[in-house]
Formats: structure tokens, sequence, C-alpha cells
């Protein structure tokens, strides 16, 4: 059986976490991945230059699925700074699986989406890293 | 009328001379269901190249030595097996790269010259990106519109759309013979022989109807017909334009360059005779001579008969695959308007999540929108699975690809 499907993923894709969306967020962004066609978007109330509440909406794969739940879930009450410190590293951490090399994006998806949310509220643009 | 033994083809022998399944793939046979990607290569196809590199290397056309003479009756002579395979004439026969390339060709070539502001250009929902992308680039740059034919709930393209949009504001109409998606395959004869009577050309996308079934392009009549090398056994990089000599000739050139011309001054240039004026550049010597070997592989299989193996298989894996709970096929129920191509969902389980499970069975499928995003959005889905059959695919790999489906099920607690 595939490790990348832990009981655990397929329990995410189908009750997701921080799933909805946020009137009037001080950070959001959206973006797709086009292997898989999934979309996800992040929305984010800030309080003290704090994640006070956070969203996610969108649709996709069980791994983008299941990687935003857990980024969502990790990044709650956290500052901005410390959101620009999270790599590639906390998230294959959190999810805890194997990932393949062709789904990697599906898993980083949410993570991008969330640097581009803040280096837009940041009004630095230029800096998007994946 | 004699009737066809089942299955004329036989398929052990067949893959036997496809090097890639003699391998395990995380210690499983392989099993290959992604044909309308690409196919795999027989070794008649690999040692022709080999061949080409390791005894008569030579640039091909200029090269006044014995074995650049070689390589150029190589090359011209794969030219002649492919015009024989569509029953074309060799000066009819663009080598591109693919089949993108070959669209991309017209609609530089012949669409610059002949769509003005206010024509239209007619396609499918069903086209590939290939067959839409270079129509939308064209249409921005002359202001010119796209219309496009919808489909029914079976796939099948609309015959009243085609009558609704088919007048003399269309100039063009682009194509698919076979659906890469739903494996519909269009009345493209019907289809031409309308366009043809209300004044506009058809450019038939056959990229996935030439390497699975005979095309005559005469029957057919179309002016343009593309498909790429990689998915009839050939190698990548080599495709095929034919168009019917009267157009090709009236056409200004595609890229220009080294070997494609009479002469050269220094403010101005004449182009070489057919086929020649559109080959600019070093051609792909190999690569030609690779897409011979696989119409020679083809033919001596014949193309009835691929046809009718992928018929029944195709069939085959229908019939199992209906008996998978939670299971959505898309595309024609009739077999005979349908090629080797099977697009599915399972219950909630993304396309993706379905093929990764797939791989770990050591089964090769596709999934997503199959550069075919605005059918898959007409089918109002993210993206389908998508198992592919070929000469070499069998009964018994799709008995295994339905007991994969059930475990997939099966993780997803479906």
């Amino acid at each position: 059986m595939s490790d990348m499907y832990a009981e655990m993923i397929i329990d995410l894709y189908r009750h997701p976490m921080n799933y909805g969306k946020i009137e009037n967020p001080d950070i959001k962004a959206k973006d797709t991945n086009p292997i898989c066609g999934d979309i996800i978007e992040i929305q984010i109330k800030l309080n003290k230059g704090k994640v006070k509440e956070v969203k996610f909406n969108g649709k996709g794969c069980a791994i983008s699925q299941a990687s935003a739940s857990l980024l969502t879930e990790m990044i709650k009450g956290k500052k901005i700074d410390e959101l620009l410190k999270l790599d590639k590293k906390d998230i294959l951490d959190a999810l805890g699986i194997e990932i393949s090399a062709v789904r990697l994006k599906c898993a980083l998806l949410p993570l991008k989406v969330l640097k581009m949310g803040i280096y837009s509220y940041l009004g630095d643009l230029t800096n998007i890293k994946e | 009328m004699k009737e066809l033994p089942r299955n004329p083809i036989d398929v052990e022998k067949i893959r036997q001379d496809f090097p890639i399944f003699n391998q395990k793939i995380r210690g499983r046979p392989y099993i290959y269901l992604d044909n309308a990607a690409t196919s795999q290569r027989p070794k008649q196809v690999i040692d022709a190249m080999n061949d080409y590199y390791q005894m008569y290397n030579a640039t091909i056309h200029r090269a006044i030595y014995k074995l650049g003479e070689k390589a150029t009756e190589a090359y011209e002579g794969a030219r002649e097996k492919v015009a024989k395979f569509i029953n074309a004439s060799p000066e009819e026969i663009i080598f591109v790269r693919n089949t993108t390339e070959a669209i991309n060709l017209v609609s530089y070539s012949w669409g610059r010259s002949n769509i003005r502001e206010g024509d239209k250009i007619l396609l499918t929902v069903m086209e590939h990106h290939s067959n839409i992308v270079p129509w939308q680039l064209l249409a921005k740059e002359k202001k010119a519109h796209l219309e496009f034919i919808d489909i029914d709930d079976e796939g099948l393209l609309k015959t009243d759309d085609l009558e609704k949009f088919m007048n003399e504001e269309i100039k063009l109409m682009g194509l698919v013979h076979v659906s890469n998606v739903l494996g519909t395959i269009n009345p493209i004869k019907e289809m031409v022989n309308l366009a043809h009577k209300n004044g506009a050309l058809v450019l038939v996308d056959a990229a996935q109807s030439v390497p699975h079934m005979p095309v005559d392009v005469r029957e057919i009549n179309c002016d343009f017909l593309a498909f790429s090398g990689h998915k009839m056994l050939g190698p990548t990089g080599i495709g095929v334009l034919y168009g019917k000599r009267e157009l090709l000739e009236d056409m200004d050139p595609f890229l220009g360059g080294g070997d494609m011309i009479k002469e050269v001054h220094l403010r101005e240039a004449s182009w070489d005779e057919l086929p020649w004026k559109f080959e600019a550049g070093t051609s792909n010597v190999a690569g030609a001579i690779g897409l011979g070997a696989a119409v020679d592989y083809l033919t001596n299989i014949g193309m009835r008969n691929v046809r009718e193996h992928e018929k029944e298989l195709t069939k085959y894996a229908i019939d199992k695959m209906v008996g998978i709970k939670g299971i959505s096929i898309y595309g024609p129920k009739n077999i005979e308007s349908r090629g080797g191509v099977i697009s599915f969902n399972l219950g909630d389980i993304h396309p993706h999540d379905i093929a990764s499970i797939l791989d770990n069975e050591g089964i090769a499928i596709r999934a997503g929108h199959h550069c075919a995003q605005p059918l898959i959005e007409r089918l109002g889905v993210v993206g389908t699975a998508r198992a592919s059959f070929y000469i070499y695919n069998t009964e018994r790999e799709v008995d295994y690809l339905v007991n994969a489906l059930e475990k997939v099920k099966k993780v997803f607690k479906l």
C-alpha cells in the first residue's frame, strides 16, 4: 500500500481543517498547480502582527488539500517573520509521508500561496520563492 | 464477407520487440497505459536510429560524399514511407518536430496571409491545446473570431452546431480526428465535405488517429493533417504536416534559414521546392529514419489489425470497468465511435491520487486535464484519470488495472 496515502491524509482530504473563507482578510493569495489543477486560496486575519484567524479554500488532490490543512493549523498565532521562515522541510515533516518527486508541487502549493500572500502584504512582490 | 479472426495480433510476440518491457518497475511487470501521451519504441526503431548514428551519420542534401548520400536517401526514403502510409505524395509531407509545430506552421504560413479581420475559424470544444492556442494567437493578431462546436452528453460533436456555425465567414476548421480525452472518433469525412461546400479549409489533428487506425488523406480530403512520430512507435522530436500540394506551394515559408532556399542574396532570397521550403536548418535525420522504421513496423502488422486489437481491448476494459462501483466513464458508448482511450473518475478521488496509487502498483496511467482544459471545464470535472492502449497491451493488463482500482477505493475508503 502506498506510503503517500496514510490514513491521516485521507481523513484530511475528506474532513479538512480551517476550510472556508474570511471576510476582509489582511492577507490573501491564490494559486494553481497546472500539473494537478489544484487550486488553493489562503486568507489570514492579523492581530498585532500575529495570525489571528486563517482559512483556506479550493480543490485538488489529497496531498495538496492535506498539506493546506496542516499548514493553516501550523501558523495559527505565529508572527509574520516566523511564517516567512517556514520551508519545504516543515511541510514534509508535518505530512509525515514519503512524497514522490512528481507530487512535491502538490504538497508545497499551500506554502507557496502563503508566501505569495505575505510578500504581497509586505509589498515586496519581487521576492517570491518556492 | 469473411469474418476477421478474433484478435489477429500476436501481442506476446510484439511485446518481445519492446526492450522497455524487459524490466520490472517497483518489482512488478511494467503496465504501460499512457499511450495517448507517448508510445513505447520497438528495437527496430531504436536500431534504425543507432545505425544512422554509428554507420552513416552525415548531414543531408548538401554533403558531397558517400555517407551524406546514404543519409539523404534514408531521410527521403522515410518521407516516402510516411507518404505511402497516409496515401499522400512525398512532396506533401513536411517533417516538423510534432503535431503542435505542424499546426503552428499552418497558423503562421497559411493563416497570416489568408485570415483577415472579421474572419472566423471554427474549432471544437474537444481540441487539444495544440489546436486551440495557435488559432487564439492568430485571431488576436488579425482581429478574427473563434467559434467552437460543442459536444453532447456522450462526448459526440453536436452536428446541429456544425450546421449552425458553418457559413462563408468560416475560413478554416480545425478538427481533432480522435479526442485524446474522450476517445471520440469524429466523422471527419462528412465534416470536411460540409466545410468545403462552404468554402472553408480543414486542418485535421490526427495525433491520436494515425498511430491507431488506417488514415487516408485522399479519402478524407482534408487540406492539412498533423501528427507526431512519438505516439506511433517512433522517436520524439519528429512529426509530420501533410498539406495539399497547391496550398503548400502558395504558402510562404514558416522558418527561414539554411537548406530551405534556392538562392540567397544580401537583401532577398527565393525558396526551395516542396517539401524542403518548409524544412529550415539541419533536419532531424535520425528522427525521420526512426519514424520510417516505425511506419514499417506498423505497416507490417497492418493498421486494420491495430484498430481491431484496440477496439476489442477497449471494449473488454469498459465492460470490466463499468462493474466498479462509483466509477464514471466519459466518452461514446458505441465502440465504433471510440478509439483506445478511456477517461474516468472514481467517486470523490482526485485523478492524480488515482494515478499515484496505480503507479505504486506498477501501472502507468495519465491524470489531469490532458492538455484539453476547455474540454475538462465543459465536462465539469477537475480532471480525469485516463488509460489508453496500444498494440502491446493485453486483457491481463486490463485485469490488473481493474484490481488496482479496487485497491484505490480501499485506500480512500470508498
